[in-house]
């Protein structure tokens, strides 16, 4: 049976920051239960720990579904962000290191992204926002 | 849940139980600088054993408390980040710059004693 196999999906509605802490507990259980390694699973963790508190800064709610599914032909964990807030305009400037429209240090997307093995982003002004990332199972279980 | 602070000798060690979230990072923040003034101790540990992720809020958050600490007279060294919570951090392109680390607590005092504050053990 490939790893995560059964596993299901989780969903955490996300509407403020004790959320987060939700999301990214969430996040570890099911990357441990698939059988990721303790610095993957924290890598993950990390990772879904920025997408949220996007959620909750940008857009105010939205959601973090989890899934043990296949991604770019392999099996891992996927995470998919998604809400209806106001959007990003650029989504390439969004993804450079150090930008941000917060005042921030703009490192949430840029680095979520390079902690997971892919990201893509779907966003519209006025309509919303969903980031997919996702990371490759470890070889061995 | 609040961190507890204690106080041992010259320091403040705030033994962090649990995940926090940005509202509790926030809450710690604030009483530690009020705690060293109050108090005027020369150093604060910050045990963060227990956490399994430091994203770039708590990151921002633990060197914004070693600058108000520092503000006050006090300095901050963080103690127990475990290390695949260090290597998650520098994957995000964080850096703990200006933030003074350590192993773990005895450690973190050992560390402020050589950095002169007195009576650091007990
Ligand atoms: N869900 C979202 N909805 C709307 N805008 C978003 C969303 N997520 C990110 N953005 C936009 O993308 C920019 C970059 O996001 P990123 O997370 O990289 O940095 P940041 O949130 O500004 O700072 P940091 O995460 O380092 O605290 C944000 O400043 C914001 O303008
Ligand atoms: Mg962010």
């Amino acid at each position: 049976m490939p790893p995560g196999e059964g596993l299901g999906e989780a969903s955490i509605a996300v509407n403020g920051d004790a959320d987060i802490v939700a999301a990214r507990s969430r996040a570890k259980e099911m990357a441990s239960a698939v059988g990721f390694s303790r610095t993957n699973q924290t890598v993950i963790a990390t990772a879904v720990s920025e997408i949220a508190r996007n959620i909750v800064v940008y857009a105010g709610s939205g959601e973090i579904v989890l899934r043990a599914q296949r991604c770019d032909g392999r099996w891992g964990l996927v995470a998919v962000a998604s809400d209806e807030g106001p959007g990003i305009a650029d989504v390439e400037q969004a993804l450079t290191e150090g930008y941000s429209t917060a005042g921030s240090l703009g490192v949430g997307l840029s680095g979520a992204r390079r902690l997971m093995d892919s990201m893509e982003i779907d966003s519209e002004v006025g309509r919303g926002t969903t980031v997919t990332m996702c990371k490759w199972a470890d070889r061995r279980g | 849940m609040k961190v507890p602070i204690l106080r041992q000798g010259a320091c403040l060690i705030a033994s962090v139980q649990d995940a926090l979230s940005d509202a509790e990072l926030h809450d710690l923040q604030a009483r530690l600088a009020e705690k060293v003034g109050e108090t005027g101790v020369g150093g604060v540990v910050i045990d963060v054993t227990v956490l399994d992720v430091i994203d770039s809020f708590a990151t921002r958050t633990l060197s914004t408390i070693t600058s108000t600490v520092r503000v006050r007279g006090a300095e901050t060294v963080v103690v127990g980040i475990q290390p695949e919570v260090a290597f998650a951090m520098v994957q995000l392109g964080l850096s703990l710059d200006g933030v003074s680390t350590a192993l773990d607590l005895d450690e973190g005092l050992a560390q402020l004693r050589g950095r002169g504050v007195a009576d650091a053990a007990w």
